[in-house]
């Protein structure tokens, strides 16, 4: 190898390392960009509907202070899942875009059935992954927890029970037509 | 002549209205206090709900039960009710919890219902939960047995 070939394959590599941290580094920050409350309240749909529910609820305000936002609970901290949902989200602006079938709070209220059960049913098949981001059965103290809250959480973890089944409704208000009357965890199947 | 009567007796029942409320002012403190009308009401020192295990026992039979757990995480409105996610015919054995009485599936007519009668909607009506403080007045009440 001449000297000259070196220098050319030296630079090539240089040039490929640094296009490389740029376009790596600006995906990841524009991957970053949109998965901030702001990013999600810069739509009215968000900041009017679910937003102004989380508000009222110990997600959002607490005595320790600690809060979630939505991509906390929302969107998959593992790369992979992120990048799925991430491809999922043009849905959510096709029909912010296009479809406006959500752009009032009325009609918001109207779907807001199926939308619950689409994150519902999300939540339930990953297990409900991105509670326990924070969540953990095993750091919870059950001496700490009220004896109700105790015997419910040991049961779940003997049944297989998770989050969503029994917490459903605790970052957002219910939606209409769902009935917590109706819907014990684990379902008809094993009554005793 | 009728009309001076009237406006006499008027006149005379006003001034002993007024006249009683000026006195009242002085003698009696209401629970507000004697806070200024236009301002704020005094603030209330919170007071945490309290966690019974077996619940409280009644003063009266037909008492409706009082409630011995923290409810702020339970919303009750038009649109749903969050008591049923365990008191509900469904879901109270599941649960371990009470099922509300069958007293409240029926409508003011005696007509029985398969859902809560919308009378005994909102559970918090009857049902309060407690906390625990001192009494308002001192007093020896004690249930009946």
């Amino acid at each position: 190898m001449t000297s000259g070939q070196k220098k050319g394959t030296f630079s090539v590599l240089i040039i490929g390392i640094i296009l490389g941290i740029a376009l790596w580094g600006g995906f990841n920050w524009a991957l970053e960009l949109t998965n901030t409350e702001q990013f999600c309240i810069s739509c009215h749909e968000m900041r009017d509907n679910p937003y102004e529910d989380l508000q009222e609820t110990i997600h959002f305000t607490n005595r320790t202070g600690v809060r979630a936002t939505c991509p906390d609970c929302h969107v998959p901290r593992e790369w992979i899942h992120k990048i799925v949902r991430k491809i999922q989200a043009s849905n959510e602006l096709y029909h912010h875009f296009i479809v406006k079938d959500v752009d009032t709070p009325e009609k918001f209220e109207a779907k807001k059935l199926e939308l619950a059960r689409h994150v519902w049913k999300a939540m339930k098949d990953t297990d409900s992954r991105e509670c326990r981001n924070c969540h953990n059965f095993d750091s919870m103290d059950f001496e700490r927890q009220e004896s109700r809250s105790a015997d419910r959480h040991e049961e779940a973890i003997e049944k297989g029970y998770t989050c969503i089944d029994c917490h459903k409704g605790i970052a957002h208000q219910l939606p209409e037509g769902y009935d917590p009357g109706d819907d014990a965890p684990g379902g008809d199947d094993e009554e005793d | 002549m009728k009309k001076l009567i009237t406006t006499a007796t008027m006149a005379v029942s006003i001034l002993l209205v007024s006249g009683n409320s000026v006195f009242a002012k002085e003698s009696v403190a209401s629970l507000r206090g004697t806070q200024d009308i236009q301002g704020s009401s005094l603030k209330v020192t919170k007071k945490k709900l309290v966690s019974q295990e077996g619940g409280f026992e009644r003063s009266y039979k037909q008492q409706p039960p009082m409630i011995p757990h923290k409810i702020d995480k339970y919303k009750i409105n038009l649109k749903n009710n969050g008591c049923l996610k365990c008191h509900s015919k469904k879901n109270h054995k599941k649960e371990k919890a009470p099922m509300l009485g069958e007293s409240h599936f029926l409508t003011r007519d005696g007509k029985k219902l398969d859902h809560v009668s919308s009378r005994r909607y909102f559970c918090n009506q009857c049902h309060a939960p407690q906390v625990d403080a001192n009494p308002l007045v001192k007093n020896e009440f004690d249930g009946l047995k």
